[in-house]
């Protein structure tokens, strides 16, 4: 339907409210970049344009190690969580209604619903015994507990995709002698690719972005960025931190910019 | 050993729902179609003949009953078992295909060689006039040439029954009567069984060899497009097909007798009692009043080019449609009495 | 595809059995083990000694006196409860009251540039949520922007101390969580005929009035949505109220934390997550048996 913008829809001080929120939304942010350029020692006082930080994070070690566990948790979990998010939109997707798909659909959109810090503490406390249990304390428990958060936002693309997809396809597709494994392999799973796509890219944002539940997880010395800078948080502030974060921030842009496009292509 | 049909269904049943609200997609429907037969399902949405599709193609199971493939029980097999292929109504081509890939898909699923592939491709596409297009996405065409494109991929594989599902419902009227002869034309170069489904009675009447009417889940008749028209069996598929005037008379020795009081003496075969005669508006003349079997009062005159319909009023009210020739010697004129000459031998007698 | 109705539903459920299986080993079982936990008695270090023990419940209300035994309301623990119903509440509110027509605006854009704007609303809230803390920490510590600002243009002579107040804390929530009021009102709005505006006009005149008898009444479930999708998380933040309250604005999720580090009661925290889950469980249950009530237009 055509909007028809003019007086009809302005409603008093609204779109200047908008745009001031606009504008309050983005100031702490980009305030945030500026600094990070920031050439002098503190944090607040302008001493020139500088790329310092940025050298000082990137030769840091312990940012190094964090930068380089971060991702390595987020593709793993990126790639559980995908796979495994795949898998079951297909099996709840247009399917019609079965018994219990409403329990599962539940069980797979826990994490959005339960607040970050009680699972945090769950998975603290589970994982602790079997670490007594037994002695393994590697990156398994963060990988493992990454993906699990992580399939509800690699499932909700692949979902939405899929049911945009027409059935009628997959029929042609059997009635033209492919078998259910060559209807997957040729029809579906190729229309399903950008959905999958989209569904992994989130699913690493969201594992990169990460704080709580990486902070009560993790052993000692298993530092992410985010907990590295959580860290920094109580000690002296540098603009380190906002070298960092202005990097984490440009990765998230290029990755939700790559998801908007890819998501909005129609084909 | 019967294989003289292609397809052939056996008390057919299908059920949908359960219970208080389960309908009967299929009522017990036997029908066998001929090798080699253009065949039409015709009937008004709902009545079963997708569905009856479906059960051959084996996107559907049947409740109960039969379905048979050249003499062979096929009524449990999987679709992409079966050698019989499907037309859709939506096309469903693959859109990330092109059309040589969509074209070729049935082939490379059943293992043929590359060369064999594309020799086929090439060989079909040609015969559905798209040679030019093979190497475009499905988005990229027009209706008209996705609908041959949604063709050539089902006869590619040549299989031994061709499906196709209301193909020509969304295309306009020019396109369709143009590919109505492109239809029939492919089916007798490839002798091919057609399987046709559609709700337009014109366009079964124009293709098929044969055509059967379903309604409410039952398979009313069955018969060449002539039989159909000249002879159908009910009040369904007299008024389905063409246009038809219906007086309820009542059977006497001799024929039947009319509201009027005239009697007709038309054959009546084993009825008796109540019955509604089915008269088409070109059986019906017109000459001067007396002169024909009955007079009519004419209620009002629509001229159409060559023909002129006449709604005409019986002496009991009951109302009339005549289809003449507009070139005649009487002019129709409203309140004019005229008689009408009814072909006694076209009429039909049907139960109410 | 011919399969009979009986192996749909065994596909389906063969199909999600990977995801149910992960997530019930990381995310939802563990859950259970909270319930268990905390009835039972802290361990001398951290952990648990496994013995059942009420006391972790009654220590969330109550408090002993160690040295005559008297019980009295715990009212460190209660202000920390009120603070965190208090501060959400305020935290919704405020989300609605920028929120409202934020979205509105974005709803009324050609439709072009409607998707730019979403886009714009959509990247904060990806944004890492310590990063989003951490710059408003930057603009309202004393010598940040927002301080320096004011005492640039004379407005003040000391800067103000907002930092580690209630205050920050609720200026933080607002900031993290606005995009989750902004985008349920905007599905809202998006799906409303404007026309009834026009037909609002005849009947009223005011424009407030048109806002009010009108149009709030039929974007009510996105309204509703907003609510829930913001006083939740509000209601179990944790980042935010560490950065910006220091140690001692607590809410809920500081109080639990401190439980698994000083204070050393695995079976209190564990108890206290259990009340925090609940919570939101229950506004979770409001929020769907209200938007089920509302039939879509």
């Amino acid at each position: 339907m055509k909007r028809r913008v003019f007086d009809v829809t302005s409603l008093p001080g609204f779109t200047t409210t908008a745009i001031l929120t606009f504008v309050l939304l983005y100031a702490p942010i980009l305030t945030l970049v500026f600094y990070s350029f920031n050439g002098s020692n503190s944090v607040n006082m302008w001493g020139g344009f500088s790329l310092k930080w940025y050298k000082i994070a990137w030769e840091n070690e312990a940012v190094q190690s964090a930068a380089v566990r971060s991702f390595v948790i987020a593709a793993w979990a990126s790639a559980i969580s995908t796979v495994v998010a795949t898998m079951a939109a297909l099996g709840t997707t247009r399917r019609g209604q079965f018994k219990g798909q409403s329990f599962i659909y539940i069980m797979i959109n826990q994490p959005l619903m339960v607040p970050e810090i009680v699972t945090a503490v769950s998975l603290l406390i589970f994982f602790a015994s079997i670490k007594i249990a037994t002695g393994y304390s590697g990156l398994a428990y963060l990988i493992l507990a990454h993906a699990a958060f992580c399939v509800p936002f690699a499932y909700l693309p692949i979902r939405a995709r899929l049911e945009g997809m027409d059935l009628a396809m997959e029929t042609a597709a059997a009635d033209l002698y492919a078998t259910p494994w060559q209807t997957f392999r040729f029809i579906t799973f190729p229309l399903l690719l950008p959905g999958i796509i989209a569904g992994a890219m989130l699913a690493f944002v969201i594992s990169l972005d990460d704080v709580i539940i990486t902070e009560f997880v993790k052993s000692a010395g298993q530092d992410t960025l985010p907990t590295y800078m959580l860290g920094q948080l109580r000690r002296a502030l540098t603009p380190e931190v906002n070298a960092i974060s202005t990097a984490l921030l440009a990765v998230t842009i290029v990755m939700l910019t790559a998801f908007f496009i890819i998501t909005r292509k129609r084909d | 050993m019967d294989h003289e049909f292609a397809v052939e269904a056996r008390h057919t049943i299908k059920t949908f729902g359960r219970g208080a609200s389960a309908v009967n997609a299929l009522d017990d429907v036997s029908i066998g179609i001929r090798k080699g037969e253009f065949f039409t399902l015709l009937g008004p949405s709902g009545c079963g003949k997708t569905t009856l599709l479906r059960c051959v193609a084996g996107f559907e199971t049947p409740t109960s009953g039969t379905i048979l493939l050249s003499g062979q029980d096929i009524t449990s097999t999987p679709p992409n078992q079966r050698r019989v292929n499907t037309v859709f109504q939506s096309y469903a081509l693959f859109p990330h295909l092109t059309v040589a890939g969509n074209v070729g898909f049935g082939l490379q699923m059943l293992g043929k060689s590359k060369l064999e592939v594309n020799e086929t491709v090439a060989r079909v596409l040609a015969l559905v006039q798209l040679e030019d297009l093979a190497d475009r996405l499905p988005a990229q065409l027009s209706g008209g040439q996705q609908q041959r494109v949604a063709l050539a991929r089902a006869l590619a594989p040549a299989p031994e029954v061709l499906l196709l599902d209301e193909p020509l419902s969304a295309l306009d009227l020019k396109l369709r009567k143009a590919m109505q002869i492109e239809l029939k034309r492919l089916q007798t170069e490839t002798g091919i069984t057609f399987v046709f489904v559609t709700h337009d009675q014109e366009e079964a009447l124009t293709m098929s060899d044969r055509i059967g009417v379903m309604s409410g889940g039952k398979l009313l008749q069955v018969g060449t497009p002539r039989d159909i028209y000249d002879r159908p069996v009910n009040r369904f598929v007299a008024d389905f097909i063409g246009e038809t005037n219906f007086l309820p008379a009542k059977v006497v020795p001799g024929g039947v007798c009319l509201k009027t009081g005239d009697v007709l003496s038309v054959p009546t075969g084993d009825r008796a009692g109540e019955v509604a005669v089915a008269v088409r508006p070109e059986q019906i003349g017109l000459t001067s009043a007396g002169g024909g079997t009955l007079d009519a009062t004419v209620v009002e005159a629509t001229y159409f080019g060559t023909d002129t319909h006449v709604h005409l009023q019986l002496s009991d009210g009951s109302l009339l449609v005549a289809r003449v020739p507009s070139a005649q010697a009487i002019q129709p004129a409203k309140g004019d009495v005229l008689g009408l000459r009814l072909d006694t031998s076209a009429m039909q007698v049907l139960a109410p | 595809m011919s399969r009979a109705p009986r192996s749909r539903g065994a596909n389906g459920w063969l199909l999600s059995a990977p995801a149910l299986i992960l997530l019930l080993i990381a995310a939802n079982g563990p859950l259970l083990i909270i319930a268990v936990y905390s009835f039972l008695e802290p361990g001398d270090y951290s952990g648990v000694r496994w013995i059942f023990s009420g006391d972790a419940w009654f220590r969330i209300l109550f408090h002993r006196d160690i040295f005559d035994g008297t019980v009295s309301l715990a009212d460190a623990n209660l202000s920390i409860f009120w603070r965190s119903i208090k501060l959400s509440l305020i935290t919704t509110l405020i989300t609605f009251a920028f929120g409202l027509p934020t979205a509105w605006f974005i709803a009324t854009r050609p439709a072009k540039q409607r998707a730019i704007w979403l886009f714009l609303i959509t990247i904060p809230f990806w944004t890492n949520l310590l990063i989003r803390t951490f710059a408003i920490m930057e603009v309202i510590r004393n010598q940040g922007l927002l301080n320096t600002a004011l005492m640039n243009m004379g407005l003040i002579t000391e800067p103000i101390q907002i930092l580690y107040t209630d205050t920050a804390v609720l200026i933080g929530m607002t900031y993290v969580y606005l995009p989750l009021m902004v985008l349920p009102l905007f599905a809202a709005i998006d799906r409303f005929d404007f026309r009834l505006i026009e037909a609002g006009y005849d009947l009223y005149g005011s424009r407030l009035k048109v806002l009010r008898s009108v149009i709030l009444p039929i974007i009510k479930p996105g309204i509703i949505a907003g609510c829930i999708l913001v006083f939740t998380p509000s209601l179990g933040a944790y980042v935010t109220p560490r950065v910006l309250g220091g140690g001692k604005n607590m809410m809920i999720g500081n109080f639990i934390e401190l439980q698994f580090g000083q204070g050393q009661n695995w079976p209190l925290g564990a108890a206290l997550s259990l009340i925090l889950l609940l919570s939101v469980l229950v506004a979770l249950t409001i929020y769907a048996a209200v938007s089920r009530r509302e039939k879509p237009s």
